[in-house]
């Protein structure tokens, strides 16, 4: 057994009998804040500025031509680590705009009462067709609400500036030989 | 090869390990024994070999021999020299000899491996995303195991057609197309329909069908099964699912008597699509495209879901009491048996026919035989209704013989399994005159006149065993769920025998089903569902072999041999 060893209280001085330094030094600290700026944001009104690479919900964009990126290849509904993704592939008709592109999602859908926003459908998407953008704040009446469809993903995501036109340069070539270039 | 089941062996070194293989086969597949994989597009095990597509080069050396005297050279250790040949050599199409060394990865095969990745790679497009093949693509997969990983190709990619359609099952993507040739020999060499072909030279090469001629054999989407790239794709498939969510389970395809062994591929609870099982002795890697579509069955507009009792719903349960009172009820029953039924299902309903003193009666539903896996019966398990006792004779071409037993009154009790009995020849009369107890997956006229109605599980939905035209003893398993509430097959037949004998029906499964089998019926002995093996069991025929089966030929059954067999067998022992 440790002993007990009896710590005596030492008696406050007089100072600190008045109290006074102690206000003092608290008020110090209430009026130095009087004259700083203002760090308190008026939500929802005003919003903070969203960091770049902010990992927020998850979204599907079209390219510069507005045509929609993804193919449907279902990489990210299989890498999503929560299963909070799920496609219904799709052929792209003959005859339509992109139909070089040949497959597209009939059927989109992001579960966010499931995403943890983990950002993995990003990183393993070989089209660069969905981010998880600065879109945070996210309420619904049902369940049924937070199910993201297409529509709601390609409104939610937009437009985002592509650096490669894959299949624009696809159909070049396509065009391109059937004008008698290289075959 | 010598004696059948008597291989001569000879000892080839792999990779510096001395390995016994059969004589006659070659490098790639002595490889395959050893244990190393190597990669090839163009060589298939059941095809002659094209040797074009570069991929299986090794290297390889026979032991020296003085060219003067013809005397062994040795070397300092006293061994052997080994005569490596100065360039590599393809794998598939250089048959094995007594001590032939191959080498399968040094530096030099790997750089041969990356080269035709490389030069593959060139004109193929990345097509990935979209590609039916990407999941299990031998280009997908050598080019991460061999290849550089990037392209230094700059120049541009050659354009070809995307989608012709060959076919009315198959689609050609013509820039994946590697050439190998598969398809081609395939349709020449098993399917015996030549229609396809390349023509043009060089980097216009390109895969048609000859003019005129259309993909459409009946065997034209074994082609898509072994394209080695997504060049040809399924119609039915087409950018259904990807191959890594699909789950496959080991399957019989029911189309006909052949059993062709068959694995069927299933996302939570929806079949996408049934490929072949390889199995030498029934079907080697091939099946029909007729039997591939089975799988819609399970959908099907008109399937069954309710059980019902006199017109009025019904649960399973209550049904199938409610048909063991009329069993009971009456000392006329005639059983409509099929052959469809698999032979746990059917050694329960022939306990149930033994007990009862049932007429026995089955519908031969028979077609046109082509030779290959298609065979004349279009049942799966006639040689199991045999084995099992439920049939004595063969299936009749239709019911006029139980037509004419009910316009007599010798039978006023019905129950027909899988069998719509307005169309093997009952009229709307004389089923009328009976009380009906019907088994059906799907709704037909008749089935809507059963007293009662008990719907029962696709082959999908349950497992059990069929006896193919060769007596073979293979197993199927459920790959789906069935719908809900619903009984298999099995349990109906087994509480049925249990309610009429007058005892309780008890909960059965397959295992209960096989004691039974095992020590009831002779072929079976000492057999249970787990120990016959995934490619099956020859089950001995005895007399049955007599019975003059409508099979005539298919891919690896000829009926006379089959019998002559039977009989030299019968006759030894």
């Amino acid at each position: 057994m440790a002993e007990t060893k009896v710590i005596e209280r030492k008696p406050l001085s007089l100072s600190e009998r008045t109290y006074l330094p102690q206000i003092v030094s608290g008020l110090k600290t209430t009026i130095s804040h009087m004259f700083k700026p203002s760090v308190t944001l008026q939500y929802p009104e005003e919003r903070p500025p969203i960091p770049k690479g902010y990992r927020g919900v998850p979204t599907l964009v079209k390219d510069p031509n507005g045509r929609e990126k993804c193919v449907s290849c279902q990489l990210c509904e299989f890498v999503c680590p929560p299963r909070a993704i799920r496609i219904t592939p799709g052929e792209i008709p003959e005859g339509s705009e992109s139909e070089h592109v040949e497959k597209g999602p009939e059927e989109f859908e992001i579960n966010m009462l499931r995403c943890i926003y983990c950002g993995l459908c990003q990183e393993v998407c070989p089209e660069e067709a969905i981010f998880l953008q600065d879109v945070f704040s996210l309420s619904g009446y049902s369940r049924e609400e937070l199910v993201n469809k297409k529509d709601k993903l390609y409104e939610l995501g937009g437009t985002l500036p592509d650096s490669h036109f894959k299949w624009d340069k696809k159909k070049a070539a396509e065009e391109a030989a059937l004008a008698g270039g290289h075959h | 090869m010598s004696e059948k089941g008597q291989t001569d062996k000879v000892t080839v070194n792999i990779d510096g390990k001395d390995v016994d293989v059969p004589t006659g086969i070659t490098m790639i597949e002595a490889a395959e024994i050893a244990g190393k994989e190597v990669p090839h597009y163009c060589y298939h095990p059941k095809l002659s070999i094209s040797g074009n597509c570069r991929m299986c080069l090794v290297e390889m050396g026979m032991p020296m021999r003085d060219r003067a005297t013809g005397e062994p050279v040795m070397d300092d250790d006293g061994k052997q020299k080994i005569g490596w040949m100065p360039k590599p050599a393809i794998a598939c199409n250089s048959k094995v000899s007594p001590g032939l060394h191959i080498k399968t990865d040094t530096d030099l095969v790997k750089d041969c491996r990356n080269g035709i990745m490389e030069f593959l790679l060139v004109n193929h497009p990345l097509d990935c995303p979209i590609c039916d093949q990407a999941g299990e693509c031998r280009l997908q997969e050598f080019a991460t195991d061999y290849g550089r990983g990037f392209s230094r190709f700059i120049e541009e990619k050659n354009v070809k057609p995307k989608r012709t359609v060959l076919g009315p099952r198959v689609i050609l993507d013509d820039e994946r197309c590697i050439l190998c040739s598969r398809c081609i020999r395939f349709m020449d060499e098993v399917a015996d329909d030549p229609v396809l072909g390349f023509t043009e030279r060089g980097s216009y090469s390109t895969l048609t069908c000859f003019p005129g001629k259309n993909l459409d054999s009946n065997y034209s989407l074994n082609t898509v099964d072994i394209c080695p790239v997504g060049a040809l794709t399924s119609r039915d498939f087409r950018f259904k699912m990807r191959v890594w969510f699909l789950k496959s389970v080991k399957s019989i395809c029911t189309e006909s008597s052949a059993g062709a062994n068959t694995e069927v591929w299933q996302r939570e609870g929806k079949i996408y699509r049934i490929t072949p099982r390889r199995n030498d002795a029934v079907n080697d890697t091939w099946m029909t495209d007729s039997g591939r579509a089975l799988y819609k069955q399970v959908e099907a507009e008109n399937r069954l879901v309710q059980p019902k009792v006199n017109g009025g719903s019904a649960s399973a349960t209550e049904a199938v009491s409610a048909a063991s009172k009329i069993l009971k009820e009456s000392d006329k029953i005639a059983v409509v048996a099929s052959t469809h039924s698999s032979v746990e299902e059917q050694h329960f309903l022939s306990k149930l026919v033994r007990g009862k003193k049932a007429k026995v009666h089955a519908v031969a539903h028979l077609g046109e035989e082509d030779g290959l896996l298609l065979s004349a019966d279009r049942t799966p398990n006639t040689r199991g209704a045999f084995i099992t006792g439920l049939i004595s004779e063969l299936p009749s071409a239709d019911l006029s013989a139980l037509g004419s037993q009910i316009d007599a009154g010798e039978v006023d009790t019905v129950l027909a399994v899988h069998e719509d009995l307005a169309a093997v020849g009952l009229s709307d009369e004389q089923i009328d005159k009976v009380k009906l107890i019907q088994i059906a997956t799907v709704s037909t006229p008749s089935a809507e006149k059963a007293a009662v109605l008990i719907p029962s599980l696709t082959v999908f939905e349950r497992s059990g065993s069929f006896v193919n035209q060769q007596f073979r003893l293979q197993k199927f398993h459920a790959v789906v769920p069935g719908p809900a509430g619903l009984l298999s097959d099995l349990q109906v037949f087994a509480s049925l025998a249990a309610l009429t004998a007058g005892g309780v029906s008890e909960s059965v499964r397959l295992k209960d089903a096989w004691d039974s089998l095992s020590s009831e019926i002779e072929e079976l002995q000492g057999l249970q569902f787990r120990t016959i093996p995934d490619e099956g069991l020859a089950v001995p025929p005895g007399n049955f072999a007599n019975i003059p089966f409508p099979e005539k030929k298919s891919l690896k059954f000829d009926s006379r041999e089959f019998v002559r067999e039977a009989m030299g067998v019968s006759e030894a022992s």
